[in-house]
């Protein structure tokens, strides 16, 4: 099944567990091209193992979370900062 | 229709991830977005069912009155709207792409809002249209709201209504013109959002002003 995108408010749900604010409002700056967006309108895949958020201009994998049971694994490595 | 013990209230264009956990702990987990207004009593969520979905068969098929779900929620701020913006409202549905437009348009209408609003609606037929009945009667109330039906692949005779995909001069027909500055709500199939919000940007929209909602292959 091949992924299909949606947009970054998909992943606000899961984000909840993460953050203690609302994120798809928070605004993201992308580590590759630099362009800075609301994170809900960047893109996202959920149904990738795990969930990823990508650039919305130029596909840069910005945050992926991936669940493992109990255990919430989430890597920001691909965003170079995130307003809170 | 479901109701939310302790449930903290919504604002329209808001989702909820509803969980489903079989026997054997295996867990499958979607988003659908909430349907009824933040002023109404009880939640609701309009699901439409899949031939192989394998959440929504589940929600549609088997789901009784009376059971549990899991739900976390509500979730989302970024497509959300709410009655006291003054900005042209134009909400662009394809199939169950509805269901967010409708919260703002039952929140519009229960907050008393009079802005100019129209819902540009693709479905493929009109046993289809989802929300049919109650989009005529609000249609009808005479407080600035309009609904624009496509049909794009059976239609009833007599109709002259539109039949194609939305496109831009589509758009630029029964849209707001960019110089109005609306607020663009556009929800659907995946594909359909692509077209839908590149048509509007080709018009001079701003990206900013254009709130999309992918909901994945469903109903393509
Ligand atoms: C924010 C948000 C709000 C939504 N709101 C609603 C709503 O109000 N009402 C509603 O009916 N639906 C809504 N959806 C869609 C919903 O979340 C499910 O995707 C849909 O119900 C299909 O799930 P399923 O388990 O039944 O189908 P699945 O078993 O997951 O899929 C059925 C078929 O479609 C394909 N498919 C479906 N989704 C995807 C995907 N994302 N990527 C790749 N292939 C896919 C599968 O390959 C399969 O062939 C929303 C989606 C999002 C992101
Ligand atoms: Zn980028």
């Amino acid at each position: 099944m091949d992924d299909v995108m949606v947009d970054g408010n998909a992943l606000a749900g899961e984000l909840s567990e993460v953050f203690s604010q609302e994120m798809t409002l928070a605004r993201v700056a992308c580590g590759s091209c630099g362009a800075v967006e609301q994170l809900g309108a960047d893109h996202a895949y959920t149904r990738a193992p795990g969930m990823v958020l990508r650039c919305c201009h130029c596909d840069h994998v910005l945050l992926v979370m991936v669940r493992a049971g109990e255990q919430l694994r989430v890597s920001l490595a691909g965003s170079r900062w995130i307003d809170l | 229709m479901l109701d939310m013990p302790e449930w903290p209230g919504h604002r329209a264009g808001q989702h909820v991830d509803v969980r489903l956990t079989a026997e054997d702990g295996y867990q499958a987990q979607r988003s659908y977005s909430i349907a009824s207004a933040p002023e109404d009593d009880r939640l609701a969520i309009t699901v439409e069912a899949l031939p192989d979905g394998e959440v929504s068969s589940y929600l549609v098929g088997e789901l009784r009155v009376g059971d549990q779900l899991e739900l976390r929620g509500p979730i989302g701020g970024y497509f959300v709207w709410e009655a006291d913006r003054t900005e042209p409202l134009l909400l662009v549905a394809g199939g169950s792409g509805v269901v967010p437009l409708m919260s703002m348009i039952r929140h519009r209408h229960a907050a008393g809002a009079t802005v100019p609003t129209k819902l540009l609606f693709s479905s493929r037929a009109w046993e289809d249209v989802i929300y049919r009945d109650e989009l005529e009667r609000l249609a009808s109330a005479g407080d600035g709201f309009a609904v624009i039906h496509i049909l794009t692949r059976m239609q009833p005779e007599g109709w002259t209504g539109y039949t194609r995909r939305v496109d831009a001069a589509m758009l630029s027909d029964v849209g707001w013109s960019a110089s109005a500055m609306p607020a663009s709500f556009v929800c659907g199939p995946t594909p359909f959002v692509e077209a839908v919000a590149s048509a509007l940007v080709l018009l001079g929209h701003a990206a900013p002003t254009i709130k999309t909602e992918r909901f994945g292959p469903t109903g393509g």
